[in-house]
This record gives C-alpha cells, structure tokens and sequence, in this order.
C-alpha cells in the first residue's frame, strides 16, 4: 500500500481555558482520498482540521503532512503552500478583486510571473464557473460565488491536500448546490480532500470514508457513507437521529 | 436581488435610482460652498480693507509656509512611527510589546504643550550637560533648531495616538483574515503588507483624517517654542500695530480655510478607499 500523505499520531490539544479540544486523535490519510468527517458541535471537527495546517498549535503527538510535521516551524510554509483550506465564512480578502484574491499567494508564495498566476487564475474561475466575476469584489458576490473564489484562490497554489470546514453552513439553501458541485467535480481529479460537513449528499457521492467524531476523539471510521446508512456505534446514531 | 430587479425597470427608473440622490449632491456642494465662502471672505477683506488685512496677509505669508511645512512633515513621520508602534502594539513579542505600550502611557500622559517645551528647552540642556561630562566639544555648543524640534515633538506625541488607531484597526479585522492568508503559505509579514495592513488603513481612514486637522490645529502651539509659524506671525503683528480684532480675525480666518479644505480632502479620500464599494 502507499504511503499516507497526512499522518495523524495521537494528537492532543488544550485551549487556554483548559478546554482538551482533541484528545488522542489517530489517522492515516492516503494520497487521493476523500475524507468526510462528521459530529457535534464542539467536537474537535475544526480543531482536527486546522492542526493539519497548524492554524491551531498541538500540544501532544505529532502531524506530518507530505513527510513535513507540523511541529517543524521552519517549514510550515512550505507545508502551507501544499494544504489548501476552505473556511466557513470565505474569508476572501475584501480590499482586492476577485482576481487579485486568486493571484496574490501565486505571486509572492509561488513567486509565479503575474502573466503565468493570471492565466491560472482564469482558468481556475472558468472550472468554478464564475469567470465572469474576476473584476469584482468579494463583497459584491453572493455568498455561494464568494465560496467558489475561495476554493479557486485555495487550488491556485496547486495543493495536494485541500481541507474544507463546513464549506455551506454559511450558505443560504439555494446556494448550497452549486458549491458541493464543485467539490464533488474536484474530488474526482484525485486531489486529498478532509471535509468537515453534514452534507449527505456530498459524502454519498465523494467521500471514501466518513469519520464521527465526539468529545475530541474519533468515534467511528466508516467507508463511503455507511455511517450515514449503517451506523454501527451506539453514538453515531444518536448523533445521526438529531441531525437527519 | 437589485442586479435582477433592474433590468425590468424602465432605463428612467433605473437612472432615478442609480445616480446620486439630490439630497447627497447639495450635501457635498454645501461643505465646498463654506470653504468658497471663507476663501472669499478672506479675499474681500484683503482687497476692500487693505489696510491692515493685506498687510497681515503679507506678514503672516512666511508663517502660513511654516505653519504648513510643519504639519505636513510632522504627519508624514507621524504616520511611520505610528505604523511601527502600532505593529510593536499588537505584536506577541513580549519586549516590542511592552516598549511601546509604555512609550504610548508615558506620551499620552504629558501636555502636548509640555512636551514641545522638553524638546526645545529640556533636550538641548541634557545635550549640552552630557557633553560637557564626556568631554565633546560638539555636544557643548549644541544649538536645537526650533522648526526641528517643534516636528519631532509633534510626530512623538502624535504617533502614540496613531499608534493606538492602528492597533484599533488591525484588531477590528476578523481572525480569518490572517488564517486564509497564513493557509495560503504567506509569511507574517506578507500577510501584514498585503492583507492585513491595507484593509486597517481603510477602516482607520476617518480616523487618520481626524488626526491630522487636530494636527494642523495644535501646530499653533509651536509658536512657544520659537517657531515663526502663523500663530507666533500673529503675535508679532499685533505687538507691533496693537490691531487684535483685525489680526486675530485674518488669522483664524486663515486656520479654518486650511482645515476647511484638509476636511474636504481627507472626505475625498475616504470615499475613494472605502472598502464597500
Ligand atoms: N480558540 C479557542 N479558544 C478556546 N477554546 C476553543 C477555541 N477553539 C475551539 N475551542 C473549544 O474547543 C472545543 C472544540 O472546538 P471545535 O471548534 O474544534 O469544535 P467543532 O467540532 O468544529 O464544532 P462546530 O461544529 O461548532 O464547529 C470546543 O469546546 C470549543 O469551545
Ligand atoms: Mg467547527
């Protein structure tokens, strides 16, 4: 079997409060898979996540990303620029077009020409289908377009991995669709994708496995969607009564 | 939703709605009619009364030019070391952190006033004495120059208040801000220079704009300190004709056109930068 590009070793974290946000959390991810993780509120979801990049810092254990861990300040750039993230509230950066969002880390990350991070930038805008938008600013767009620059400005830097935390919780229902589209599109082209999100439909038609996670730890690994058609822990399905 | 709306809209409906409302015009016109109006005054008052308004225009002209220079090269340096301090402000580092927020308390506390008069009276001394222990010839005849000192003076007691305004801008923009840029593989500083920095400085832009016609303001506090700026030109006018209603009338008359056209300015460029377009 291959390597895991993301490895996870029973990983810690404590909030100043105190808080043990994640408490022994372990998994491989391999090159390639969608992984969709799923649990309450204060669960550790987003926490997980951003440890992957090290937006948020691990007390114990140790993540690797691509062979980097996360504890190697040195690099966490480079580690970085090979881990795309999606945020719930799009953070796209209001004071540049949409353009400038997709060009800005091409150019000084990637040290691209402005010619090459342009080209790029349009073809990206073209795959989630808003060319049109490149001149306008962030705060002009629907939420549901703001979402889909976000995921072409995170793809311009040609990452391996894109971490995604609850990408339409944002979204008003109508918006919804068109943002999963794109990420069922991009999980089909082999790309490593962490998806936090109760969106059934996109675990059913992308995820290669589905993680519960409960009071920072994971509950139960199920592949496909099975844990939304078959649960087998007693939690998940209490979990998955609230929310189906 | 209104994108929609107006292609349905007759091109009449769509102007009405879309071109300035009259109310917003008359407003804009309104402020530039006071400027008009004070500049005119000022222009009646020298060419029907010339004696003595055109002859305190005339003497008072040198003291514009500094009153002027002195405001403009002390907001420049205002706005760099209030840049840097206010970068120390919100800085994890415990050291630029604590140096700056002492230097903010300790500036804030102290007169404007008393501070020009530290730096005109006080440094030179200290200078001088430090000389005289060192043995340095040079510090010993140490002479300050007044329209040197009355700028620095100025720009390190603005710039604990500019200090405060950025630090107040970067922290109003939400975290994710520094997280989408951090997760795109930017360093801290790219992400200051190219995310952080420049939408701070638009939402501070009120703010900055307010400082700096407090600025031109107390310039006139420089003329204790041996600066021949407008005020001080005043002053000497007056002792040498005993006309105080006249002088004090051009004088004043000449700040509030000078703040009159800063507001204006400074209004342009708010608008021109606003976020929200
Ligand atoms: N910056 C922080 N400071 C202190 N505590 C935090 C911080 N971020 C998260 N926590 C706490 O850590 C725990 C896990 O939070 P996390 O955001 O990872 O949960 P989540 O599963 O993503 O929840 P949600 O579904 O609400 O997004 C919670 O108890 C939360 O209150
Ligand atoms: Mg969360």
């Amino acid at each position: 079997m291959t390597e895991p590009i993301i490895q996870i070793k029973d990983v810690h974290k404590y909030f100043k409060n105190n808080i043990h946000a994640l408490r022994g959390v372990s998994l491989d991810i391999y090159p390639g898979e969608v992984i969709v993780i799923i649990g309450p509120s204060g669960s550790g979801k987003s926490t997980l996540l951003r440890s992957i990049n090290n937006l948020e810092e691990i007390d114990f254990g140790d993540i690797t990303v691509g062979g980097l861990s996360v504890k190697d300040h040195h690099d966490i750039n480079k580690l970085r620029m090979e881990v795309g993230m999606v945020f719930q509230q799009f953070n796209l950066f209001p004071h540049l077009t949409v353009l400038e969002n997709i060009t800005l880390a091409q150019r000084i990350v990637r040290k691209r020409s402005k010619k090459e991070s342009y080209q790029n930038a349009m073809l990206l805008l073209e795959k989630v289908g808003i060319p049109e938008k490149a001149h306008a600013y962030p705060l002009q767009l629907s939420g549901g377009q703001q979402q889909r620059v976000a995921i072409a400005r995170a793809l311009a830097m040609n990452p391996k991995i894109m971490l995604f935390d609850e990408p339409t919780s944002a979204l008003d229902p109508e918006m919804i669709q068109e943002v999963l589209e794109v990420m069922i599109q991009l999980s089909k082209e082999g790309i490593t994708m962490v998806v936090v999100s109760h969106e059934m439909g996109f675990a059913r038609a992308a995820a290669d496995r589905t993680i519960l996670m409960d009071e920072g730890k994971i509950v139960e690994i199920a592949s496909h969607d099975e844990l939304f058609t078959n649960p087998q822990e007693e939690r998940t399905r209490l979990f998955l009564s609230k929310i189906l | 939703m209104e994108e929609k709306d107006n292609r349905q809209e007759n091109p009449i409906q769509w102007l009405d709605k879309n071109l300035p409302q009259a109310g917003e015009l008359t407003k804009v016109d309104a402020w530039w009619w006071l400027v008009l109006l004070v500049f005119l005054a000022i222009l009646a008052l020298v060419v029907f009364k010339p004696d003595p308004y055109a002859r305190i225009l005339n003497f008072t002209q040198d003291g514009i030019v500094i009153t002027i220079v002195v405001t403009i090269s002390s907001f420049v340096l205002t706005m760099i070391f209030g840049l840097f301090c206010g970068l120390g402000r919100v800085s994890k580092n415990r050291i630029l952190y604590g140096i700056t927020s002492i230097y903010v308390e300790i500036i804030r506390g102290i007169p404007l006033l008393v501070q020009l008069l530290v730096w005109y009276f006080a440094f030179p001394a200290i200078i001088i004495q430090l000389g005289t222990i060192l043995k340095i010839e040079s510090m010993q005849r140490y002479l300050a120059n007044p329209v040197l000192m009355a700028i620095i003076g100025i720009s390190v007691c603005y710039a604990a208040y500019m200090a405060e305004i950025v630090r107040a801008g970067i922290e109003s923009l939400p975290a994710g801000q520094m997280e989408a840029a951090r997760s795109l593989g930017m360093t801290k500083t790219q992400t200051m220079q190219y995310v952080i920095l420049p939408q701070a400085y638009r939402i501070i832009m009120p703010a900055i704009g307010n400082e700096f016609i407090s600025l031109l303001k107390d310039s006139s506090l420089v003329s204790v300190v041996a600066v021949s700026d407008l005020t001080r030109r005043g002053r000497e006018f007056m002792s040498t004709t005993f006309m105080p209603i006249e002088t004090w009338l051009m004088v004043s008359l000449l700040y509030l056109l000078m703040t009159l056209i800063t507001t204006r300015l400074t209004k342009i460029i708010e608008n021109k930068t606003k976020l929200v377009k």
